[in-house]
């Protein structure tokens, strides 16, 4: 990065962040796969719960930080902001997706079935939707600065849209209830500190994906500077 | 006073526009008849079971035929350069916003008044007892989808890909409106608890209020010329 710029507390932090996140994934690993007791219920497949939580809280948070990063760009007209938001996002719809993907699995051993339209699950869903729609914006818009504002834009939009979502899905859900509903989980001592250091793990790995993204975007933005003043110099 | 005749003055440009041609009126209307006669060969209309999705039905029929009505409604202004003029004007810009939900909520009420009676009469419905509550949560859930559908339909108009764009962008946001919706119209077909639709109706509400609002505060960030 030029030296015009100042480094972002982000990236300053990414080789700390690397170790960070390596440590603690090694560490989440062994403790999930290895120390944790397997489920009375479920047995084994249950271990799935660790990651799927800690990938939920990361997949919100991230949308979060687009939420605030999209009204600070919006207030301030800084780039990196726009740059926060992007990276944010991507990262985001990842973990989103994640979830989606451990949820079923889930579903499967814990319910029975795959697909069961429960409140928290059909939320992440509609969540997907919205930030992927976040992504088609930024790449059907050509112009740099409009693509921020857009995006911004939809970013706020998107983010107040959660909470009624989910209410609405949780009102429907309580009219019509489904007749599975197993989620009873005794999380034994050991259990609860397997999950909290997972989410921890995670939002180490999302603070590291994060600083790298950015520095990507940062890049770009570098590049398509140089080459525009090459066009100019024509 | 003055803010509403100038909102006014929109509205009826759009709507003169319109009915000049009757070009978008038309268009959504005969999609929402095509709907209609597609799910009757898609559902069987004597059936039960499509008694019950029928409210989703006539749903999905009304916010696809929305869409139509939403896409062009910026897109028109890209011509002459009418986006820019309407900038000029020595007023707040909302008037543009408020003034072509006007116009977009006046086009959608006219075909689902017009749809719903020939759903009705195709699938055998009958009229329902509860039907004064039609009244209430067609406005009502039409202006939510309306007051988020231009807005975003104003973003979608300056991409690249935006007759393509606006779904995508819009239908995820509209969720909790179009299953609010659908569950109310269910209400008032099926019969259930009064206590519940009004919970539904209040949910249908705060989405109106939060999605005039949040556009409003955003709209000059989405006009561009």
């Amino acid at each position: 990065m030029t030296d015009r710029e100042e480094r972002p507390w982000i990236v300053r932090m990414l080789p700390a962040l690397r170790w960070a996140a390596l440590a603690l994934v090694l560490v989440s690993l062994l403790m999930v796969f290895l120390y944790v007791p397997a489920d009375k219920q479920l047995g084994d497949i249950q271990r799935i719960f660790y990651y799927h939580v800690a990938s939920a809280w990361n997949a919100f948070f991230a949308f979060f930080i687009v939420f605030v990063s999209s009204i600070a760009y919006l207030a301030t007209g800084k780039r990196h902001w726009d740059r926060l938001s992007v990276a944010s996002a991507e990262i985001g719809v990842i973990f989103t997706t994640v979830v989606l993907l451990t949820g079923p699995i889930w579903g499967r051993v814990s319910w029975g079935k795959w697909w069961d339209w429960d409140p928290r699950l059909t939320t992440t869903l509609v969540l997907w939707f919205i930030y992927v729609a976040y992504l088609v914006i930024r790449a059907a818009v050509g112009d740099d600065t409009r693509r921020a504002r857009f995006a911004a834009v939809f970013g706020i939009i998107g983010f107040v849209d959660v909470p009624i979502v989910f209410m609405s899905v949780r009102w429907w859900r309580t009219i019509h209830p489904t007749v599975i509903y197993a989620d009873k989980m005794e999380l034994e001592p050991s259990m609860v500190v397997a999950l909290v250091l997972s989410v921890v793990t995670f939002t180490v790995l999302y603070g590291y994906l994060l600083g790298l993204r950015y520095r990507v975007a940062a890049l770009a933005d570098e590049v398509n500077e140089f080459k525009q003043r090459l066009r100019d110099y024509r | 006073m003055r803010f509403l005749s100038r909102v006014w003055a929109i509205t009826w440009k759009d709507l003169q526009s319109d009915f000049r041609t009757k070009e978008m009126l038309s268009t959504m209307l005969i999609f929402a008849l095509l709907v209609v006669v597609i799910f009757s060969f898609a559902f069987d209309p004597g059936s039960r079971e499509t008694a019950a999705v029928f409210p989703g039905l006539l749903w999905v029929a009304f916010f696809f035929a929305g869409l139509l009505g939403l896409n062009r409604s910026f897109v028109n202004e890209h011509s002459n350069d009418a986006l820019q003029g309407l900038m000029l004007l020595p007023a707040d810009r909302s008037i543009i916003y408020f003034g072509k939900v006007g116009a977009n909520l006046v086009l959608m009420l006219i075909v689902e008044a017009v749809t719903l009676p020939v759903f009705a009469v195709f699938y055998n419905t009958g009229l329902p007892e509860r039907w004064p509550l039609l009244l209430l949560v067609l406005p009502m859930a039409t202006f939510g989808f309306i007051a988020v559908g231009t807005f975003l339909a104003a973003l979608s108009a300056n991409t690249r890909a935006s007759e393509m764009l606006l779904p995508i962008i819009l239908f995820p946001i509209a969720i909790p409106l179009i299953l609010s919706a659908v569950e109310v119209t269910a209400g008032v077909f099926a019969g259930g608890d009064i206590a519940v639709l009004i919970t539904w109706l209040k949910i249908i509400a705060v989405y109106d209020l939060v999605f005039l609002v949040v556009p409003f505060l955003l709209f000059e960030y989405v006009l561009d010329v």
